[in-house]
């Protein structure tokens, strides 16, 4: 292939590694609540929608981007505490399909709502000013805001490592997981657990939406196609497994980035393609533990 | 009274009693619209369009703007007293489905014409229906295709414009200007294929290098890992032929990445409703063609008077580029129809086959052999910022007038001529 230089290839690497970044927050807040709770959360990608949405909302009321940073995980994490609340827990200990099926019909009709109040064309999400152009990264320029994308992800994930491995509150967190019997016998309030593990979910699916506005632009059907990445991320990586989805969401973004180089018509499907061999070779993906469906 | 008409012998009473109880049920209910279409007078005309889905925005202007030429043919006194009306229906951009509702229009409303479509694959479905029915059919999309003499019949119309005009007028204003060697970034189904394919004999007369195609998936949400490989190659033009959200996302990325800084985009079709929800960042200094934009207003008297009109029955917006076309779709049927005082399909035809029309952008005329309507193409340039109001996104940089040489020729189409 011509023109195939060295510097291409390491741009096209660091691409892929841009956009891994942003499959792994994707995938985040869907891996937690699978791990933390057993619930395939298919409003995944509404609470993404919603999140954008809520952003594109407070700059309309005079609100800027680094607020809404704030404000969107909360809004949103919020509802999704509300949903956890009145929707989810009747159907703890029912089988996996009962809040899958729940959650996929609440996706439609999130995204009907979102399309009854600000319509079904798309709206604009500038870029905020402090983050807009491309610098030189050495092997050739990147858009500023993406370096901030990786940023924000960096955070968000070390945060989280550290509220679920560092502190008392995550230390329940894990053991509810492993046996919510034991954890409700000792006295804790399991049920108050899960409500906020719901909550930090979906409030990473908003800030994610969020984040991923001013790369795309909002429309209602913004969250339908980010579902199934998320969904090959948390797949490849384990299911539940917070570290898996870090490293699949990176081999995913690298695996789609070099595809797009060589055969740019099977980007697409190169991603499926990584899961079933994936699936083949180790069922339970990289990380995940054997049995957490059944 | 009653006993009157009873007596004649014109209604029976049972017929009576179950119309007046109808009529009752129908004027208080919502609708009553309903009641219209039962009339065997009026003209049907039906309007298959995908209202859902992500073409929705422009679907629905389309119907808007077909509203205008149903009103104004009414106001005109319809054919004979007998007035028009529109009968909409979501083909969902599924060509089974609009094969579907296109034979229900025809089966069930009998329709007099079908005037639709907003995909290059729905209107052929739906054009193979209208054909097999010998009922006229008006395509207001895109398609190189529909031309061709295995998919045409005299019952195809197409008001549209095509990939290889479209492509062809952008490529002839930008070739010469801006350099020959060509990046195409191309969404890969037909819509993208047929729009480089014109560009590339457009530029063929130009010289041009294309250095790279790169084909993605329709319903791409990120191009970044595209780019890369076009800025190596320093294009002097990056030709993006996508569609709807893919070219808004496209061209917001591709300025992301600082790529306007070192060649010029440019676009075959420049999406007013596409410009407008991405915001005049993402499409600032691109070139595109377009079949029509409401500016052209101060220059061509029946686009001022389309724009008006449209303004007072749609709350003041404009009509959008695909909205017009859906105007003039419906348009140029029911003009034809009155021409030939008639709706006998043949007579309708020769009519339409006849007609010299200006009704929203100047002149335009249906060619005999494919029914393409040649006409004006327009080469916009994205505005950086809006001057007058929210609509004021676009300057026309050039016009190219109809003519049937930009056309492909009939016997490349496979017409006898």
């Amino acid at each position: 292939m011509p023109g195939l230089s060295f510097d291409l290839i390491a741009m096209q690497l660091f691409t892929g590694l841009a956009l891994g970044a942003i499959y792994v927050l994707f995938a985040i807040g869907l891996s937690l609540i699978f791990g933390m709770l057993t619930v395939v959360n298919f409003a995944h990608g509404a609470f993404y929608m919603v999140g954008a949405y809520v952003g594109l909302f407070l700059i309309s009321l005079g609100g800027n981007f680094w607020l809404c940073l704030v404000a969107v995980p909360l809004i949103v994490g919020i509802s999704g505490m509300i949903v956890e609340r009145f929707l989810i827990r009747p159907l703890y200990g029912r089988g996996i399909d009962y809040p899958l099926l729940l959650t996929f019909g609440l996706s439609y009709i999130m995204v009907e709502l979102i399309r009854i109040g600000f319509g079904t064309s798309g709206y604009p999400f500038d870029t905020p000013d402090l983050l807009q152009g491309a610098v030189n990264i050495g092997i050739g320029y990147f858009p500023l805001y993406r370096l901030f994308v990786i940023g924000a992800a960096a955070v968000v994930l070390l945060g989280l490592w550290l509220f679920l491995e560092r502190t008392s509150f995550g230390l329940i967190i894990r053991a509810g997981a492993r046996d919510p019997q034991i954890v409700r016998v000792l006295g804790v309030d399991v049920a108050r657990v899960w409500l906020y593990v719901f909550g930090i979910g979906t409030a990473i699916a908003g800030l994610a939406g969020l984040l991923a506005a001013p790369l795309q632009g909002v429309i209602p059907e913004m969250g339908a196609n980010i579902l199934a990445e998320a969904f090959v991320v948390t797949v490849v990586g384990g299911m539940g497994s917070i570290g898996g989805a870090v490293i699949a969401g990176l081999l995913v973004g690298v695996v789609i980035s070099m595809t797009s180089l060589f055969a740019p018509e099977m980007a697409k499907v190169s991603i499926f393609a990584l899961m079933a061999i994936v699936l083949l070779i180790r069922p339970q993906g990289f990380f995940g533990r054997a049995g957490l469906m059944s | 009274m009653t006993k009157k008409i009873t007596k004649s012998g014109l209604l029976s009473r049972r017929r009576l009693l179950t119309s007046v109880g109808a009529g009752a049920v129908l004027a208080a209910s919502p609708f009553r619209i309903n009641l219209l279409q039962a009339q065997e007078a009026t003209i049907k005309v039906g309007f298959p369009v995908p209202l859902t889905g992500p073409y929705g925005t422009e679907a629905q202007d389309q119907v808007r703007a077909a509203e205008v030429a149903i009103a104004e043919f009414n106001e005109g006194g319809g054919l004979n007293g007998r007035k028009a009306e529109l009968l909409v229906r979501d083909d969902k951009l599924n060509p089974g489905e609009a094969a579907t509702r296109t034979l229900e229009l025809i089966e069930k409303e009998k329709v007099s014409f079908i005037v639709g479509s907003l995909s290059a694959a729905v209107q052929l479905a739906v054009n193979n229906v209208t054909k097999e029915r010998q009922i006229i059919f008006n395509s207001i999309s895109q398609s190189d295709t529909i031309n061709e003499a295995s998919d045409f019949s005299k019952y195809t119309f197409h008001e549209a414009l095509n990939p290889h005009l479209t492509a062809g007028a952008v490529g002839r204003y930008a070739f010469p200007k801006f350099g020959k060697k060509v990046a195409f970034l191309t969404a890969d189904y037909a819509y993208g294929h047929e729009m480089v394919r014109g560009f590339q004999e457009a530029g063929k007369a130009f010289g041009i290098e294309t250095l790279v195609d790169i084909r993605h998936p329709i319903g791409t949400t990120d191009f970044s890992a595209l780019l890369p490989r076009i800025q190596a190659l320093k294009p002097d033009i990056l030709c993006i032929s996508n569609f709807g959200r893919d070219q808004q996302i496209a061209l917001k990325q591709a300025t992301d990445f600082g790529m306007k800084k070192s060649m010029k985009i440019i676009v075959p079709i420049m999406l007013y409703t596409g410009r407008i929800a991405a915001g005049p960042q993402a499409f600032e200094g691109v070139i595109g063609g377009t079949s029509y934009y409401w500016g052209i207003e101060d220059k061509i008297a029946s686009a001022k008077a389309f724009n008006d009109r449209f303004r007072k029955m749609h709350g003041g917006k404009v009509p959008s580029d695909y909205g017009a076309l859906g105007y003039g779709g419906v348009k140029t049927l029911l003009m034809g129809a009155k021409a030939a005082n008639s709706l006998e399909a043949d007579k309708v035809i020769a009519a339409i086959e006849a007609l010299k029309y200006d009704y929203y952008k100047g002149p335009q005329y249906y060619r005999k052999c494919d029914h393409q309507s040649a006409q004006s193409v327009l080469i916009i340039e994205s505005k950086a910022s809006p001057q007058k109001g929210d609509a004021d996104v676009f300057n026309v940089v050039e016009t190219e007038a109809p003519n049937d040489a930009n056309l492909r020729s009939c016997e490349a189409l496979g017409h006898k001529v």
